[in-house]
């Protein structure tokens, strides 16, 4: 099978998310984590550009890595949790429960997608699909087209939730009065 | 144009999920769970995007703007928990809060 410079392109970038990932988890200092954990969400970004996802990489960069991570890196900074941290990684018994239930997911998802794939439109219709779309509409539009027109309602629901949400930060995080 | 095939894509979700779920699994530090929660959701984002691609629509895509919305808010509130629990235990162990413990 010819291998494509995409295809380089997408191991590269998988490689990348799967070492810092696993780097994310067994480095001790919460810091060190919150910097692996932003080095995955960039070579995810890649991936979803390369996916064609423009509109999503971008996002995924802006909020993920801009404004979640930057949330946890001032809890932390706040905690003071970046100078003296204690070893939080759990014993060999928690290891190999971890090593199994990880073994087993990957197990039961390669499971359900290893075997052949239906695909009403077949291999190429799909990309081809959307491609059209984003042309008729550009890359945002394609996205906020069927946003504002067929998931108002879930809209609706998420404004109610980040509403929530800040209310809810705010009285769990201030101080008595 | 469809150079990436289905299965890799699924392949690459399926391990960052699984590495999420190990971290959970092993680590004693509240953000840092917080931290590989945000990895499971960054995988299943990843598979939104791979299927959205096959199936030629842009609903999974949408899909993805609503699952960051309920990371982003769910950071914001789990953070929150974490400096009030912290404020009265001076840990971050999840094995320190037991009150709820039967």
């Amino acid at each position: 099978m010819q291998i494509t410079f995409t295809q380089v392109l997408f191991f590269f970038f998988a490689a990348c998310a799967i070492g810092s990932a696993l780097a994310m988890v067994t480095r001790k200092n919460p810091v060190a984590c919150a910097m692996w954990l932003i080095g995955t969400f960039f070579s995810v970004a890649a991936i979803f550009t390369l996916l064609g996802a423009f509109f999503i990489g971008i996002v995924q960069i802006l909020v993920y890595a801009g404004a979640i991570m930057v949330l946890f890196l001032f809890v932390i900074m706040l905690l003071n949790l970046g100078n003296d941290y204690e070893d939080d990684i759990r014993g060999t018994g928690w290891k190999i429960m971890a090593g199994g239930a990880a073994l087993l997911i990957i197990a039961f998802l390669g499971r359900v997608f290893g075997g052949e794939l239906p695909r009403p439109l077949g291999v190429e219709a799909g990309p081809r699909l959307l491609a059209t779309a984003s042309a008729e509409n550009g890359v945002v539009g394609l996205i906020g087209v069927p946003l504002y027109t067929d998931f108002i309602v879930p809209l609706q629901a998420t404004a109610i939730l980040l509403l929530v949400s800040v209310v809810g930060a705010v009285v769990l995080a201030k101080r008595k009065v | 144009m469809n150079e990436i095939p289905l299965s890799y894509s699924l392949g690459l979700s399926a391990i960052l999920f699984a590495i999420g779920v190990a971290g959970v699994v092993v680590r004693r530090n509240a953000i840092v769970l917080f931290m590989c929660v945000e990895l499971m959701l960054n995988a299943v984002n990843l598979s939104f995007v791979a299927l959205a691609r096959m199936h030629g629509s842009a609903s999974g895509q949408v899909f993805v703007i609503f699952v960051m919305t309920v990371a982003a808010a769910e950071a914001a509130v789990g953070l929150a928990l974490v400096i009030a629990l912290f404020r009265h235990r001076e840990t971050l162990s999840p094995d320190a809060f037991t009150l709820l413990k039967w």
